[in-house]
């Protein structure tokens, strides 16, 4: 039998760590007063974790829908990005592009591109993108249904895990010339605007840094 | 939020998940939007580590906390060529670790 690869158990130990946070999320929303019915189908229809997240927040501190939309729809926006990087490795008919984007985000986005090879990166996109969703819809529905968290995810350093999962994904892309000049001026773009621009904008601002990268890009073909 | 308000930001959110897909998805792997995209990851990976590290939690800002060296202790076992799965546990138990400590 074939040895199974890395990327499905680590696609599947990410859906196991996003769960903690869709449980906080079910709490969070219903909370702020949304059903549990709403709370799912956020879950199941937007499926964006820090958009849903901000959302909630604003709704739950008593701003505006308009206000709560715009700000969930600024954190969805680096989807349009990774979009466009996952184009050429989720080949396939339309229909089928059209529905294996609702599972692109951060984590099925990283695992993907950080593949060498495109094959793998389409199943390695798969793992993850299915795992992750599955994870977030069943991690709503408890924390919906229950209330009540079953820990505080900071506690437990969770909001690094995501970040250091990051790191590793990253890894793979700084063996190119262009690779390591869009890692670089991506940090520093997201740096620069983090002390005052709108959360989600600092993430978007830092695809500029994708044009240097092209321009060196080019010497390593 | 409302039945229709929730409806608009799935679609929104939608919009922005498909649009490259369903736009880039027959180009020529040579052609200028696919040869972004490829470093379009690198460049928002960054950003994400840089945003969820030394974002202050309660707002804006810029905060130097826990987080940092959690990811600075996953950054050196990514080096050193640990698992993924490990990365991830390294980098969580450092900063759990040190804001029980605090």
């Amino acid at each position: 039998m074939r040895k199974r690869p890395a990327y499905v158990r680590d696609g599947i130990a990410l859906g196991a760590a996003v769960s903690l946070f869709a449980v906080s999320f079910g709490v969070l929303a219903t909370a702020s007063g949304l059903s549990v019915a709403k709370t799912c189908a956020m879950s199941l229809l937007v499926f964006t974790g820090a958009s849903q997240f901000a959302a909630v927040a604003v709704v739950d501190a008593g701003g505006s829908t308009g206000a709560a939309i715009g700000s969930a729809l600024l954190l969805a926006a680096r989807n349009a990005a990774y979009g466009l990087a996952l184009a050429p490795i989720l080949r396939g008919s339309r229909l089928r592009r059209a529905i294996v984007a609702q599972v692109i985000v951060d984590e099925s986005t990283g695992m993907a591109t950080a593949q060498p090879e495109r094959a793998d990166a389409e199943r390695a996109f798969y793992a993850t993108g299915i795992a992750l969703f599955a994870f977030w819809n069943i991690g709503t529905l408890v924390g919906a249904l229950a209330g009540t968290a079953l820990g505080d995810p900071e506690t437990l350093g969770l909001d690094t895990a995501f970040a250091a999962g990051f790191v590793a994904l990253l890894a793979p892309h700084l063996r190119r010339r262009g690779g390591q000049v869009a890692a670089v001026g991506g940090g520093l773009i997201a740096l620069a605007l983090l002390p005052f621009a709108p959360a989600g904008v600092p993430v978007i601002a830092a695809s500029l840094a994708a044009l240097p990268a092209l321009a060196v890009g080019r010497r390593d073909e | 939020m409302s039945w229709p308000a929730i409806l608009v930001l799935a679609a929104g959110a939608y919009v922005f998940k498909a649009t490259g897909l369903l736009v880039f998805g027959d180009s020529d792997e040579s052609s200028l939007g696919i040869r972004v995209g490829r470093l379009l990851p690198p460049a928002l990976l960054t950003a994400l580590i840089v945003v969820s590290t030394f974002g202050a939690t309660d707002g804006k800002g810029l905060a130097l906390d826990a987080r940092a060296a959690g990811i600075a202790a996953a950054a050196v076992a990514v080096w050193r060529r640990a698992p993924f799965i490990l990365v991830i546990v390294i980098g969580a138990a450092v900063t759990a670790l040190l804001r029980v400590l605090a």
